[in-house]
């Protein structure tokens, strides 16, 4: 029940094209920031938007092939969607809501009932089966969604921004909860996310989409040790530069140069930890080969550590502790100097 | 401002104070048990409740048109739509004479092949009330429909539902709120209709004579009656406010 996607949806202003591939049993997070075609894609998927382009595949069965002018409509595809605010039905009970998939495969009613009711019991609702939606919290009508989506035994899981309207005291209880359900599910289960936190917490492997591309995937560690874009390095609290690389020497986009051991040779990206960022009040002398003046633009203050945005030959950020930003007495609009030690830098090809 | 706000409430509510006044109050069962009275009142019944089942039938397709499809000339469908609320009623019965009247331009061919002749019958003068109260119902609707969240129709169909149940299941349960009231606010309006009604069905005693009819001829041969009849009218509009406000403009 493998899932084999290449898609493509062109609307007036934007376009997504994407492939994607998972396993059965898997779970994979598409994860980029807001406007980036995650819930375009997924609208794809479950043929809600239309492909230009493409070619859907569930578990060997073709659910749209662009070329073949196939297109099955959403209702016979074998999919169950979570959507990002739930959208149960209001005039339903949970129990209604659940039947509802049941119903509309032919299911009679008591039938229909009987199954949802056992489903509500899965997600520990079994005495809200009479409750309106209305009447339901944030996490009890996900569950309600989840079940109502797993009911109908799809093969493949689509799942939209699924915690995204909890509140922060239920979202950490609710994001196991949630990652347990979904492991006892054996298809495909795809979840759509601009959280980090929540893409790692739940999937084996990401997808990061920006503009409509695929700009990089891969397990977690991997994604988060390599990042490909500014997006992902900002998502993981890290300075990403690129450039061309010549021995030990870096030529950036900018104009600057950078020096880091095994750069190799080629396109390049470059990270740098904010940790490894070390500021100065004047030159410093020694070791370090990577120095450059800089202006402050900001300072982030994040409790122990302070984030110093500065500005120079090389856009960089530097984490330091409260005492340094006292000591150096840094300011913003302020001068300072950088400095970068060269086996600080990890180098990979662009 | 305060002076003339309360000059206008005074303006609304002295006729009505004087309808409550001048009522028959000790001959009120006598006068509305008065056989022509309750032959009126059946009459308005049978032809708003008629009209109001008509509109729905008709008018539901038509808000959803109005509503779902893009299509060019839509702006102008529902300017048409709403003409007959602003037309004056007596040209909405003349205009209905031109339509369905024995030489009317569908009157003429109903009469010739099915021997139908809808001028001065009760058929007309439900009719009547349902080209000046379908508009009611459509317009009501349409916002309904509207203010409908599209997603839940999409949700709907990754569940298994193809477009007409989405529509029975899920679309009309959600608008079921505006169905309702525009059903209330078709009939209402149905109820009072009077220029059309009389322009197109005439004032026939148990034929076309609904209540408004009976109330303008009453006033002239029994004032009584015709008050007491205008205070029923008066308590049904009233009830058909508090219900709107209380139950059925409630959202889910």
């Amino acid at each position: 029940m493998n899932l084999l996607a290449a898609v493509r949806v062109e609307y007036a202003a934007f376009t997504l094209d994407v492939e994607l591939a998972a396993d059965a049993g898997e779970v994979v997070a598409v994860l980029g920031p807001n406007g980036a075609g995650k819930s375009t894609l997924l609208a794809a998927l479950a043929g809600l938007a239309p492909l230009a382009r493409g070619r859907i595949e569930v578990g060997g069965r073709v659910l749209a092939d662009r070329t073949a002018g196939v297109s099955l409509p959403p209702e016979r595809r074998p999919i169950g969607v979570v959507f990002q605010d739930y959208l149960l039905f209001p005039h339903l009970s949970a129990l209604d809501n659940v039947a509802f998939g049941l119903r509309c495969r032919g299911l009679a009613r008591a039938a229909a009932r009987a199954r949802a009711r056992d489903w509500l019991a899965r997600v520990g609702l079994a005495d809200l089966a009479l409750a309106r939606p209305a009447q339901l919290s944030g996490g009890q009508a996900q569950r309600v969604a989840l079940a109502r989506a797993l009911a109908v035994e799809p093969s493949l899981l689509l799942l939209d921004e699924p915690l995204a309207a909890l509140d922060v005291h239920t979202r950490a209880a609710m994001r196991r909860a949630l990652s347990d359900r979904l492991a006892e599910f054996g298809g495909v289960k795809i979840v759509v996310t601009h959280h980090a936190l929540e893409a790692i917490a739940l999937a084996g492997r990401l997808v990061i989409i920006e503009q409509g591309r695929v700009v990089q995937s891969g397990t977690p560690a991997d994604v988060t040790a390599r990042p490909r874009s500014a997006w992902v390095a900002e998502l993981v609290g890290v300075n990403l530069v690129r450039g061309r690389a010549a021995g030990e020497q870096i030529a950036l986009t900018g104009g600057a140069t950078l020096i880091a051991p095994g750069a190799g040779s080629g396109e390049v990206f470059a990270v740098i930890h904010p940790r490894a960022v070390a500021l100065h009040r004047t030159r410093p002398e020694g070791t370090p080969r990577n120095v450059w003046r800089a202006r402050i633009d900001g300072l982030d203050d994040e409790g122990t550590r302070v984030r110093v945005r500065t500005s120079g030959p090389l856009a960089i950020v530097a984490e330091v502790t409260p005492g340094a930003v006292a000591a150096l007495a840094l300011d913003q609009g302020g001068d300072v100097w950088v400095s970068v030690k060269a086996m600080e830098i990890t180098t990979y090809p662009a | 401002m305060l002076l003339l706000a309360a000059f206008a409430v005074l303006f609304l509510v002295l006729p009505l104070a004087g309808l409550v006044v001048r009522a028959p109050w000790g001959s009120l069962w006598y006068e509305l048990s008065a056989a022509d009275v309750r032959e009126a009142l059946r009459l308005s019944l049978l032809c708003s409740v008629s009209a109001t089942a008509l509109s729905v039938v008709l008018g539901l397709p038509l808000a959803w048109v109005q509503a779902r499809l893009v299509f060019r000339g839509r702006a102008l469908l529902r300017g048409l739509t709403l003409l007959p609320i602003v037309l004056p009623p007596v040209v909405g019965g003349v205009a209905l004479l031109t339509a369905f009247g024995r030489r009317g331009l569908l009157g003429q061919w109903l009469d010739a092949a099915f021997g139908v002749r809808l001028p001065f019958t009760t058929a007309g003068a439900a009719l009547a009330e349902t080209f000046v109260a379908l508009p009611f119902f459509v317009l009501t609707v349409e916002g309904g429909l509207r203010s409908v969240d599209r997603r839940l129709e999409d949700a709907a169909r990754t569940l298994g539902a193809g477009p007409l149940r989405v529509f029975w299941s899920v679309t009309l349960p959600v608008v079921r709120p505006s169905l309702l009231a525009g059903a209330v606010l078709c009939w209402a309006r149905a109820l009072g209709e009077f220029g059309a009604t009389i322009t197109f069905a005439g004032n026939f005693p148990g034929r076309t004579q609904t209540l408004p009819l009976a109330v303008y001829l009453l006033l002239e041969s029994r004032p009584e009656a015709g008050i007491a009849v205008s205070l029923v009218l008066v308590a049904i509009s009233l009830a058909v406010l508090v219900v709107l406000r209380d139950r059925w403009l409630r959202a889910w």
